[in-house]
């Protein structure tokens, strides 16, 4: 083995243990930054050791030692020179007095810990910004450069998200707990709304340059997965892995062989990755097995899964789609999902009815300069054969986007329906 | 990243005896931690060749061979699907793994290809051909 190898394969070890090590830590010294800086100590101290001694049979178990060692030096050194530390020395007394959670916290057979640091790292207290870049550093075990790239951002920009993010927790002296009762839903939304982002940043990526992004959309399916298992009474954590397994079964249809973006109905379906595809549907089947009163993301979930049960664009049952919306509706209020209902009643009952609930978006200030509305009720002018009001809500849209392809998508339409009135004129 | 974990055959797999009810428990145990890590996204065990077939290539004719077949060892007994973030992620998980015999063996690690491996090589025509068959494979199912 070369020393690049040995390197490889610590920066492996530290991604699969890196979650455990600084949960257990942060248990300790019940901080999390605290935590996560000593963790790094320790994975230098293992960069330095592991290459001549070799990785130790239970890498973990070794890391969490090493940062415990390191966290009572601390303390120790802290408390000799400076004694106003107060919470310092607290800190020390208590981990002097209470040594057998010190031994507990290396061992975590129920992945309490583990559930904790994810709980703390997406705090609501933090931007969703912060909790994606906190959870996917401490939990994922990504680097701050990883980090950075991924989300196309510079790498100062994101340590010093992640910097303020452990400042603010540790001068919040937020609890590391797992939140039960009422405070459970809203901070597990708080949890699964990070997990979706950082599905989404992923997902929007499409090009070969920007393949370091698409490893979001792993990260998070993986974060997701392992929620379920910590979580598995929680209907909506499934109905979230459902979600996200079948819009990845997608992955290899969504774009053409030019990198122009594929809409759903277009794509070919024999792209879609079946074994996704059953994964999703099994997670759908959990979220029903624990519930009947289905969340937004279980919602969507039963959205996505009657595209991906339909073998052709035409055999997928819009009634039920519609119903979903419906209910969707119900629950998350959106002019947003209001849109995609309108779509939905389109398909099942024609474009005449969907134009109707298009009208009271019209006045909606949210959905003002929102191109996705003049495009929908351009394809229902269109479908009716209004083709002159068809051209000029197409041209609108096409004034609304920010996306090049789309822009000149739209703008082809435009010229397409105006084409179509002239042979009247 | 995907790999595929291929466990090799041996005698004891390959005699398709009733297997080693403390080797089954450790598997257990070890597939939990790989559900749990998010790492698992399939896995099976094989019975043996010796209710398998093989079907020879050579031109145009199609030669049937019944099992078992010999050398033992280039033979399979189960294989995983995980999806990891390194090959040295599977390697390192593949050490942890409890022995799948008491006997010496080998545990086989191969990534997957992805379409995108393939590159401009691979035509959209031949992608719609690969996919379309594997939609009916799974289809079948």
């Amino acid at each position: 083995m070369t020393a690049a190898d040995t390197h490889r394969a610590i920066e492996a070890v530290w991604k699969m243990e890196a979650a455990k090590v600084i949960a257990g830590l942060t248990r300790m010294v019940r901080d999390v930054g605290l935590a996560e800086d000593l963790a790094q100590e320790a994975l230098l101290i293992a960069l330095e050791k592991w290459p001549v001694s070799g990785i130790p049979p239970n890498p973990g178990a070794w890391l969490t030692t090493t940062a415990k060692h390191r966290a009572l030096d601390h303390f120790r050194a802290a408390e000799r020179s400076e004694r106003k530390h107060e919470d310092i020395s607290r800190e020390l007394n208590k981990l002097e007095r209470t040594p057998p959670d010190l031994d507990s916290a290396l061992d975590d057979p129920i992945g309490d810990d583990l559930l904790r640091l994810i709980f703390i790292a997406c705090h609501p207290i933090l931007s969703t910004e912060a909790r994606a870049a906190l959870t996917l550093r401490v939990v994922g075990g990504l680097t701050t450069d990883e980090i950075a790239r991924a989300f196309l951002a510079p790498e100062p920009t994101i340590a010093q998200r992640i910097v303020r993010a452990k400042k603010t927790l540790a001068q919040k002296q937020i609890p590391f707990q797992i939140p039960r009762g009422l405070d459970l839903a809203a901070r597990l939304s708080s949890v699964l709304e990070v997990i979706y982002l950082i599905y989404n940043e992923g997902y929007t990526a499409t090009s070969g340059a920007e393949l370091i992004r698409t490893s979001l959309c792993e990260e998070a399916l993986r974060l997701g997965r392992i929620l379920a298992e910590l979580e598995p009474a929680e209907p909506e954590v499934h109905g979230l892995v459902a979600l996200m397994e079948i819009q990845a079964s997608r992955f290899r249809a969504r774009v053409d062989a030019r990198g122009n973006p594929v809409l759903l109905l277009d794509q070919n379906r024999m792209l879609w990755d079946r074994m996704l595809i059953g994964r999703g549907l099994a997670a759908l089947e959990r979220a029903n097995s624990l519930t009947s009163a289905r969340g937004a993301y279980h919602l969507q979930a039963e959205i996505a899964a009657c595209h991906a049960r339909a073998l052709a664009a035409d055999q997928v049952d819009w009634e039920k789609i519609v119903s979903f919306y419906t209910e969707l509706a119900e629950i998350v209020p959106s002019p947003v999902i209001e849109l995609n209902r309108a779509v939905a009643v389109s398909m099942a009952s024609g474009p005449q009815t969907a134009l109707e609930l298009l009208e009271p978006l019209l006045a909606d200030p949210l959905m003002k300069n929102y191109h996705l509305l003049p495009s929908v009720r351009g394809d229902f002018l269109a479908r009716l054969g209004r083709h002159a009001e068809a051209s000029t809500e197409f041209e609108r849209a096409a004034s609304l986007t920010q996306n090049e392809r789309e822009r000149a998508l739209l703008s082809d339409r435009a010229r397409a329906s105006a084409a179509n009135v002239a042979p009247h004129a | 990243m995907r790999f595929m974990v291929i466990i090799k055959a041996t005698n004891v797999s390959e005699a398709g005896g009733p297997p080693d009810q403390e080797i089954m428990t450790a598997m257990g145990n070890f597939n939990q931690e790989l559900v749990k890590a998010g790492v698992m996204l399939a896995g099976e065990g094989l019975q043996p060749s010796s209710k398998g077939a093989r079907v020879r290539f050579s031109g145009k004719h199609r030669t049937v061979i019944d099992g078992p077949f010999a050398e033992t060892k280039e033979l399979i007994a189960g294989f995983w699907l995980w999806q990891v973030r390194s090959k040295e992620e599977a390697i390192e998980w593949v050490k942890r793994c409890p022995a799948p015999f008491k006997e010496e063996c080998e545990i086989e690690i191969r990534q997957v290809y992805e379409l995108e491996d393939f590159g401009p090589e691979l035509t959209e025509e031949t992608r719609l051909q690969e996919e379309r068959l594997r939609a009916e494979l799974s289809a079948k199912k």
